[in-house]
């Protein structure tokens, strides 16, 4: 049985860049910054793609939501597998606003119309650390999801998860169609080859804007300052644990 | 939250940190400005095969003097082992640019290593060019996947820089050629199993050397000692010996006395793929420079703040961009098959081993003391790239080809 898998591929500034925030606090620096996939999304995509070679799925979709450059990201992702990639046209100023929830209702939307079975995100995405969008779309498509999930194992008409929490390893069986969210450990993402990245010119990329799915993307959080965190001060050592208590107790930590 | 993922992204996930890779699209050393989107995916493909497969085993392999066999057949499986070797028989049909692009990438975390993919590189654009239907399909195959390596020989213990005046003579018999004579410093000799030799089947001068393939099994095959050397020690270096070698004549790789033209033909290339490594090692150096820089202090500054060190990186970086302008030119010359090839390909790879070597010994400088540790990479991308302007044709005969050209109008 053949699925169509939709992946979630999100450009975010490259994890190895160091952070810079804007004067005004309004966000970070993006301007002529390097920017990369989402290391999270890499390792849906890659699930994606091994679920193909196995035949269980037939066609991957890739998705990203943002200004221009997100169809390097597409590329790159068709240039691993993918078979076709949406571009979801939000130019710059409008894209600083778009949150988890415009997000997921464009996925769903796009899911209902490119009919798709699975949808595989990351986790979340290592600029904004939100882990939403992935919950909230299953609520709007009314499907079971499995977040944080390290292994996938489809049997038939089902798909058995392991999903890491606190505790451990939580094992769940999810009915198709569902929604996944990738964790670290779920695998290890592959190589873009050299005849695949030749092959991606030839891969579909689609353009559309929000409003044709007829979502409204007015951020409904407002982002009111964005600061560096307090440079680490020197601590203080002490001599025995009743000293220890008693500064402790001296800022406060005990109310 | 971020600081913490990146720690377990660094343990877990295929990408490791290169601290000083901070790549910006506002940075004149970029190495994607101006290429195509797929040359951009190319080149970002390659550096995360070279941060994480290369860069972490690069001293190693130096110490060692390990061939890493098994990482360059994986840098095959992504199609590094036959970039510009068309595709019927499993090549990436890639052009020269793409190429050049490609080797840069990787060279910042190995030139050795990257130095000698490109050699085997070279020797299988030889037999895909010159080579009869039945040998490209024979012995492409198993060469583009690495599974099988390839040496070049050339070069004699009496003939170097004079390349026609070689000797090894290849006498005709019945179905087969007879080899007698040494081939020198010849890359991989010894540890890789085909061998794409010049020899001499006719009389003196260019127009008397024919080219064969020889396998390793061949009777009359024979190695020297695997020779020490001050870089490039990934990969062993032997002079190759033949004594009453007797090959197939169906090794013949193109017409009798053809051999001079493939050879010249072969070094455009391989010059620009060597200019390529060349920068590979410059920017890596320029990188790790910069970083050191921004953290080492001296007098109460960053070494960064001083006028003469913004200078000096300065004068690095143009080196760098200069070089990788006039390589990618030259590749485009070759892929357009232009009147000034010869000449362009010869200036690029005279211009960039020079500037590059040069960058990379400033690297070393501005290290200070750390510089000459074995513990910080600069020192062996010095080591490594000082070869480059020797080997591929020495840049003495890079100015004879340059100002023939020149003259000749």
């Amino acid at each position: 049985m053949s699925r169509r898998i939709l992946v979630g591929c999100k450009r975010v500034i490259d994890y190895a860049v160091k952070i810079r925030v804007k004067p005004d606090k309004t966000g970070v620096v993006t301007e002529g910054v390097k920017h990369s996939m989402n290391p999270f999304d890499e390792i849906a995509l890659e699930e994606a793609i091994r679920l193909k070679e196995k035949k269980i799925a037939s066609e991957i979709v890739v998705v990203s939501c943002g200004p221009s450059q997100c169809q390097e990201t597409l590329r790159t992702a068709l240039a691993m597998g993918a078979d076709r990639g949406i571009h979801v046209e939000v130019p710059n100023p409008e894209y600083e606003g778009l949150q988890p929830l415009a997000v997921a209702r464009i996925l769903q939307r796009l899911s209902e119309r490119e009919k798709i079975d699975i949808v595989i995100l990351g986790k979340q995405a290592i600029d904004d650390d939100c882990n939403q969008t992935g919950q909230i779309l299953s609520g709007m498509l009314d499907w079971p999801i499995g977040t944080f999930v390290s292994k996938v194992e489809v049997e038939g008409e089902r798909i058995n998860l392991t999903r890491e929490i606190d505790g451990g390893l939580e094992e769940i069986s999810v009915g198709i169609p569902c929604v996944i969210t990738a964790d670290l450990r779920l695998n290890e993402p592959r190589y873009a080859t050299l005849p695949n990245i030749m092959k991606a010119k030839k891969k579909k990329l689609d353009v559309c804007k929000p409003g044709d799915l007829g979502v409204d993307i007015t951020p409904r959080l407002i982002v009111v300052s964005v600061e560096e965190p307090p440079v680490r001060e020197a601590g203080v050592k002490v001599e025995d644990a009743q000293s220890l208590f008693d500064v402790l107790k001296k800022e406060g930590h005990f109310n | 939250m971020l600081a913490s993922l990146r720690c377990s992204l660094r343990r877990a996930c295929h990408y490791t940190t290169p601290l000083t890779r901070r790549l910006a699209s506002s940075l004149c050393t970029d190495p994607t400005h101006n290429l195509s989107t797929e040359q951009q995916e190319l080149y970002r493909t390659a550096r995360t095969f070279a941060d994480n497969e290369l860069k972490p085993k690069m001293r190693e392999w130096d110490e060692r003097e390990e061939f890493p066999k098994e990482v360059m057949k994986r840098a095959a499986t992504l199609g590094f082992g036959g970039l510009y070797v068309q595709e019927g028989v499993g090549g990436s049909g890639l052009s020269r640019l793409d190429t050049s692009v490609v080797f840069e990438a990787l060279s910042t975390g190995c030139v050795s290593t990257t130095a000698y993919i490109s050699i085997h590189n070279m020797c299988c654009w030889m037999i895909d060019r010159y080579g009869s239907d039945k040998q490209r399909a024979e012995h492409l195959p198993g060469l583009v996947t690495m599974d099988r390596l390839a040496s070049y020989c050339l070069t004699e213990p009496g003939a170097g820089s004079d390349a026609s005046a070689l000797s090894l003579s290849a006498r005709k018999e019945e179905g087969v050629y007879v080899l007698n004579g040494t081939k020198a410093f010849i890359s991989g000799g010894g540890d890789t199993d085909v061998y794409v030799v010049m020899a001499r089947t006719g009389g003196q001068g260019p127009k008397g050397i024919t080219c064969f393939m020889v396998e390793k099994n061949s009777e009359g095959l024979g190695f020297g000692k695997k020779e020490k050397k001050i870089g490039w020690n990934s990969q062993p270096t032997r002079a190759v010996i033949f004594e009453d070698c007797r090959i197939p004549d169906s090794n013949r790789i193109g017409k009798e006395g053809e051999g001079f033209n493939i050879a010249m033909n072969g070094l455009n290339g391989g010059r620009i793929n060597i200019a390529s490594c060349s920068i590979g090692a410059a920017q890596a150096s320029l990188e790790q420079t910069i970083e050191h820089t921004r953290v080492r202090y001296a007098f109460g500054k960053k070494l960064s703040e001083f006028q003469h060190i913004q200078f000096k990186l300065a004068d690095m970086a143009t080196k760098l961009v200069t070089s990788r302008v006039m390589v990618r030119r030259a590749a485009d010359c070759l892929d357009n098959d232009t009147h000034d090839k010869v000449s362009m390909c010869s200036m690029a790879k005279l211009y960039a081993t020079d500037s590059c070597f040069e960058v990379c010994n400033d690297a070393l400088q501005l290290h200070g003391g750390y510089g000459y540790l074995k513990e910080y990479p600069v020192q062996q991308y010095m080591r490594d790239t000082r070869v480059h302007q020797i080997l591929e044709g020495t840049n003495e005969v890079m100015k004879l080809i340059i100002s023939r050209n020149i003259l000749s109008q």
